[in-house]
């Protein structure tokens, strides 16, 4: 089963990256009041069962160090 | 100069790490023992006296600087080592990766500015209780060179307080912050004071040469 985990910078954290391409589309005239920018993981786990992959996945990221809980925020996507 | 007796010093090595000859050369023209410490091997704590984690791209600084490095055999032994109180020093990307290890507090972000940072930056001394800091004095000026595309420092509040209130602080940014971290760290410690790391490299300024020796204020 395909697990998909969108890792955005939490709240409170300033996100150049987001700012530099905020002010990028602003001087290419494109309208828009903030970016941030994050990532997003696709994780291929053996398991068909969705609570057991999302479990899986769940200890990757707080055991395995694939998120950082001081500066990111995660949400794990399933279909 | 020397260490004394001879100092037996392990240098980790990553994938991607790319200062471990300067930090050997630094450690050996102060008759040190060095060993090098392969990131998928652990290793002997007993045996070492003193633990450096030199810059460089650990890992491709993929997913998060020094993250997947935090992860991997050799530093299970470094935390071990870090409980018998024992000196650790992260220069660069080694901080990053003693942050991601939960060794040290905080994180560091993209700097502020997006560009990578390559220059010669002046540092204030603000606590010299740790073993790195013995031959300098608090309020002395060092001039040492960063390179780094992450050096932003974040914590949160609660923890720049504590860092503040138990002398935690060890180096900051004087005049100019290059990087946009919070309060101009430049290098912390923990709390006991034996782990500490700081984001420019002191084996980049040992001889005149070099454009400044302040990095020999470190060992």
């Amino acid at each position: 089963m395909k697990v998909g985990i969108k890792i955005m910078p939490r709240d409170v954290i300033l996100d150049t990256q987001g700012r530099a391409v905020e002010s990028s589309m602003k001087s290419n005239g494109f309208e828009l009041l903030s970016c941030r920018v994050g990532k997003y993981v696709e994780v291929t786990v053996a398991s068909e069962n969705k609570a057991e992959a999302q479990s899986q996945v769940e200890k990757m990221l707080k055991e395995g160090g694939l998120y950082n809980p001081l500066i990111e925020k995660f949400e794990i996507q399933i279909n | 100069m020397s260490l004394g007796t001879k100092l037996k010093i392990g240098i980790t090595r990553f994938l991607g790490t790319n200062c471990d000859e300067d930090v050997r050369k630094w450690l050996q023209s102060l008759s040190a023992d060095t060993t090098y410490l392969w990131f998928e091997d652990q290793f002997d704590v007993n045996h070492y006296d003193m633990i450096v984690l030199p810059g460089g791209f650990s890992h491709g600084d993929y997913l998060r600087c020094g993250a997947m490095a935090a992860q991997t055999p050799v530093m299970k032994s470094v935390k071990e080592f870090a409980k018998k109180d024992k000196p650790i020093l992260g220069i660069c990307n080694g901080f990053q990766i003693l942050c991601e290890a939960g060794l040290l507090p905080g994180a560091l972000l993209r700097n502020k500015e997006l560009r990578f940072k390559d220059q010669w930056v002046q540092l204030q001394v603000n606590n010299n209780q740790n073993p790195f800091a013995k031959k300098t004095e608090v309020g002395q000026t060092l001039k040492l060179p960063i390179a780094h595309g992450d050096g932003n420092y974040y914590a949160d509040s609660e923890t720049l307080k504590k860092l503040k209130d138990n002398n935690q602080i060890w180096l900051t940014y004087k005049d100019n912050n290059p990087n946009g971290a919070l309060m101009d760290i430049a290098g912390i410690t923990n709390e006991k004071h034996n782990i500490c790391a700081l984001m420019p490299h002191p084996e980049r300024a040992l001889y005149e040469w070099m454009g400044s020796c302040d990095g020999a204020f470190l060992l």
